[in-house]
């Protein structure tokens, strides 16, 4: 047993029990459904921005691009123009193919001794991590973009269209989503990851776990509700109709399985601004990442500098000619 | 960054996050609408399941009535009330569109609302929509 994922995971149970049983033992459908779902919404908003307003305040000291390439040199030297930018226009193709790609995380290595009598310490490329950071990402978006449609009255064509390739293979009725499995089993495949891994496992906290639970959660009830214990689409779409109008009505014969789905939801988003989920702003934000690496070309003045009080030379030797003279010494000017 | 880019970025973030709620601005057609019982359903008043686990589970039923029938010819379902009904859309009164005959006013109208496109009528005829 480890406390660093006991902890999240009962913490997981937990919410998901106080919800279940605020709804169904106490009839407390107006916190769980109104109240608390507005709350995350201004949190989050405000959150995300008090963050971002946070990162934006500091000053950058230096230039610190990471250099991926070959950088602008000669004119007989090939530059790599993305992964060594100096122009925004590289950066900016930089930062597209990282925040869709994540190409940084497909350069991900791992370090192994061999097996043989060498014992040679050595590195070999890991794209798994990778793999199942794209399948979750994107299917996480997808399954977010989804429910719009219990947001939007009437449902754009847009995510009509979505839902119709998201079900495609047509099994069972409802049919099944891609999305939903995907999502699933990416979500278990990086948890497992985090728990086999011992190297991961090391730096691994509960910070670092308690996101995967509560999405393990939220998908896990929101994938019983549509195949399995059933929900009623359309009160269920009536209620969140109602808060999105901002005329909030608790419909008749919910259960406490969507409450609890609900409030795993709002406790993820009011969540998300205090945690490392806020890589979502913060990818815009990295230094590392958004800075041209253009050094050589341009001066870059570090905003923290003040004026330096200085001493020259000249100043020196006004102040000390006479004693200069006196004892002989070299001076530029004789009076 | 530059403080321009930022304020740009955290001001598409802001609309982008609100979008349920300004997209859904001043439109009073939210609620859910009603389907339209026909003169048979209000008379008979019994549907195959009760109204709640009819709402939330009519398409697990239809997929195990097209198993039943398909598979093993069997097309009488007998309800918990104790009636019987014909395991079908639309083979004769005791069927689905037998009582509830107007597809448009019934099936469609909580399907559209809640952006549900079930494939039953890419092979099943709605006998209505021949006649038009």
């Amino acid at each position: 047993m480890n406390q660093k994922y006991m902890l999240p995971l009962i913490g997981v149970f937990l919410l998901f029990l106080l919800a279940y049983a605020g709804v169904e033992g106490a009839n407390m459908q107006w916190a769980f459904g109104i109240i608390f779902p507005y709350l995350a919404v201004i949190l989050f908003i405000g959150g995300f921005i008090y963050r971002v307003y946070g990162w934006a305040s500091s000053a950058v000291p230096f230039r610190i691009p990471t250099t991926c390439g070959q950088q602008k040199s000669l004119p007989w030297i090939k530059q790599n123009c993305i992964d060594n930018p100096d122009t925004a226009s590289g950066v900016f193709v930089r930062m597209v193919l990282e925040i869709f790609l994540f190409r940084s995380l497909f350069r991900n290595t791992k370090a192994g001794f061999a097996r043989d009598e060498t014992n040679r310490l050595s590195f070999s490329w890991e794209i798994f991590l990778w793999v199942g950071a794209l399948a979750f990402h994107y299917s996480f978006l997808v399954v977010l973009l989804r429910h719009l449609r219990f947001f939007l009255t009437p449902v754009p064509a847009c995510v009509r269209f979505l839902e119709y390739l998201d079900g495609i293979i047509q099994i069972g009725l409802p049919g099944i989503f891609l999305s939903g499995i995907v999502l699933i089993a990416a979500v278990l495949f990086l948890l497992a990851r985090r728990i086999f891994d011992g190297k991961v496992s090391y730096i691994s906290l509960a910070s670092d776990y308690f996101p995967l639970f509560l999405i393990i959660g939220i998908a896990a009830t929101g994938i019983s509700m549509r195949y399995f214990t059933k929900v009623d689409i359309v009160s269920v779409k009536e209620f969140i109709m109602s808060l999105v109008t901002f005329h909030p009505s608790i419909p008749e014969g919910v259960g406490g399985l969507f409450y609890a789905h609900l409030f795993m939801v709002s406790v993820l988003f009011a969540y998300l601004p205090i945690s490392k989920l806020m890589h979502i702003g913060g990818i815009f934000l990295s230094p590392t990442r958004n800075m041209a690496n253009n050094t050589r070309a341009k001066r870059h003045i570090n905003p923290w500098n003040y004026n330096v009080k200085t001493h020259t030379y000249e100043e020196y030797e006004n102040h000390f000619r006479d004693k200069m003279i006196e004892a002989g010494l070299p001076v530029d000017k004789k009076e | 960054m530059s403080k321009n880019a930022i304020i740009v970025g955290l001001v598409i973030f802001v609309v982008a996050a609100l979008f349920p709620f300004w997209f859904n601005l001043g439109r009073s057609d939210t609620v859910a609408p009603k389907p339209e019982l026909s003169e048979q359903a209000k008379a008979a008043k019994k549907c195959v399941l009760e109204k709640y686990d009819m709402r939330a589970n009519h398409m697990s039923l239809l997929d195990e009535w097209r198993d039943s029938v398909v598979r093993d010819a069997d097309r009488m379902y007998e309800a918990a009330n104790g009636e019987k009904f014909q395991m079908s859309l639309s083979t004769g009164d005791n069927s689905c569109i037998g009582c509830h005959t107007n597809k448009e006013k019934f099936c469609d109208k909580c399907h559209d609302y809640a952006s549900v496109a079930p494939y039953c009528w890419e092979c099943h005829t709605n006998p209505k929509e021949i006649t038009q």
